[in-house]
């Protein structure tokens, strides 16, 4: 696998990245941090992780210079992309959660769990739960039955488009839990701490060409 | 749907782990590395370390260890023993650790809770809360650094540190750690009633029952320490997990 190419962790101080960092490798794959535009350039396929608040994600991404970058490489040039947790949020237009407009690379919007009508139901959304793969995707399996994720989250994303949802899982309501259009990626759940299910899709992202 | 989940609790002594009754006479049960990779196998749901040591010491969490910890750990893991401020639990996240809990440094400073959550998001922050039950048979806030009673009713501890930014609680009855005799469910129950949190119940779970048991009461999650490193009767040191199936067949009743 070391003959593919390395897989750059964008690095702007949001989330653990170290854990997406040794899953990665242990599925084989040559990992790089990107913190800097020029090694954002570079990257020849990304990982956008991010944990904790929407603004304050988009806010790095800004004072780090990594906007700009990031739009070249994820819009012009096709560099395959994979935002985990906040990192497929930050992919939307944007956030209940803010005021600071997303990258909008997905028409998708980001909204708070409503779960009022149900006591039994908390947010965050967290722990394990299955997912339904609407369609065979190049990182999820639409024939294995059961995968099932790690979720810390309690916003939640909902696409324009029925065709960019790869998987759903539920939580009071329908939410995305996986999409993507074209080179870009998106899961809500934490494959690098989902054991063999997280490993299966980091170990497809890796192996997709680009 | 989301599945409760069934969380090991190790307790960290220096590089080894232990397992206590009622909270003392500790006693090593293994290699945390080599634990950890069992449990890796056996796809549990989440881990919490302890370190018992750190906050009775004065000393910081042992950031080279749990960073091999975390480094093994394909699934989440919360580390908790020694963290006094929010640079501490930052450099926890940094090392990939996913939570942190935090007990004696809150009950001391409670915005400590909120600081963190700041950081990190509430999600991040379990605040870790021991009950005990005193010489009259009432249930007392616990301060287990220390190995006092504390003042403030644990139920009032128990909502502010919700307040305070806690986005989870670790409640453990100390009367059952380690003992395999069940967990405390009158306690698991008016917690739980007072909680819009998650709430992890802790204490007692000698099996599967127990845990489902603990879960009808309204607990997210129960964590459990005698029962993943102990066999039968006469303690046998063997860390375990059951099967998915088993699992599954257990909690079956709940939905």
């Amino acid at each position: 696998m070391s003959a593919a190419a390395p897989i750059s962790i964008v690095a702007y101080g949001v989330g653990n990245i170290a854990s997406v960092a040794n899953m990665l490798r242990h599925v084989g794959a040559d990992v790089a941090l990107a913190s800097t535009p020029d090694e954002v350039r570079a990257a020849r396929k990304l990982v956008l992780p991010g944990v904790g608040a929407f603004d304050y994600g988009m806010e790095r991404l800004a004072r780090a210079g990594l906007r700009e970058p990031l739009d070249e490489a994820v819009l012009e040039r096709r560099t395959p992309v994979l935002g985990i947790c906040l990192g497929m949020q930050l992919m939307c237009r944007s956030s209940e959660e803010g005021r600071a407009r997303g990258l909008g690379w997905v028409e998708a919007d980001v909204h708070r769990f409503d779960v009022a009508d149900d006591a039994t139901l908390k947010v965050p959304h967290m722990g394990w739960n299955v997912v339904q793969v609407r369609r065979e995707d190049g990182l999820l399996a639409a024939a294995e039955e059961g995968q099932r994720f790690y979720f810390v989250h309690s916003y939640h994303v909902q696409c324009d488009e029925a065709g960019d949802v790869v998987a759903t899982a539920r939580h009071g309501q329908t939410f995305v839990a996986a999409f993507r259009r074209s080179n870009i990626h998106g899961v809500q759940f934490h494959p690098e701490k989902s054991h063999r299910y997280g490993m299966s899709v980091l170990r497809r992202y890796a192996a997709l060409p680009c | 749907m989301l599945r409760p989940r069934i969380i090991p609790s190790l307790l960290l002594k220096g590089d080894g782990l232990v397992k206590t009754r009622r909270f003392r006479d500790p006693k090593y049960v293994g290699d945390p590395i080599n634990a950890i990779r069992i449990f890796n196998e056996k796809e549990v749901d989440e881990l919490v370390v302890l370190d018992i040591e750190a906050s009775r010491r004065g000393q910081e969490p042992p950031y080279d260890l749990i960073g091999q910890l975390a480094g093994e750990c394909f699934m989440p893991l919360c580390y908790g023993g020694g963290v006094r401020t929010a640079d501490q639990a930052r450099r926890l996240f940094d090392l990939g650790v996913e939570k942190v809990a935090i007990q004696t440094a809150a009950l001391d400073d409670i915005g400590l809770l909120g600081r963190v959550a700041e950081q990190a998001g509430s999600q991040a922050v379990v605040a870790s809360i021991d009950v005990k039950t005193d010489w009259l048979g009432r249930r007392r806030l616990y301060a287990s650094a220390r190995g006092a009673f504390h003042d403030l009713p644990w139920q009032r501890y128990l909502q502010r540190v919700q307040d305070a930014g806690a986005g989870e609680i670790l409640l453990t009855a100390v009367d059952r750690d380690g003992e395999m005799t069940g967990l405390d469910l009158a306690l698991v129950r008016e917690a739980v009633a007072l909680s819009r949190v998650p709430l992890i119940a802790s204490g007692g779970a000698r099996g599967l029952d127990d845990i489902a048991a603990a879960l009808r009461c309204g607990a997210a999650a129960v964590a459990a320490g005698a029962l993943f490193v102990y066999h039968g009767p006469h303690r046998a040191v063997l860390i375990t997990y059951p099967e998915p199936e088993r699992i599954d067949r257990a909690l079956s009743a709940l939905a």
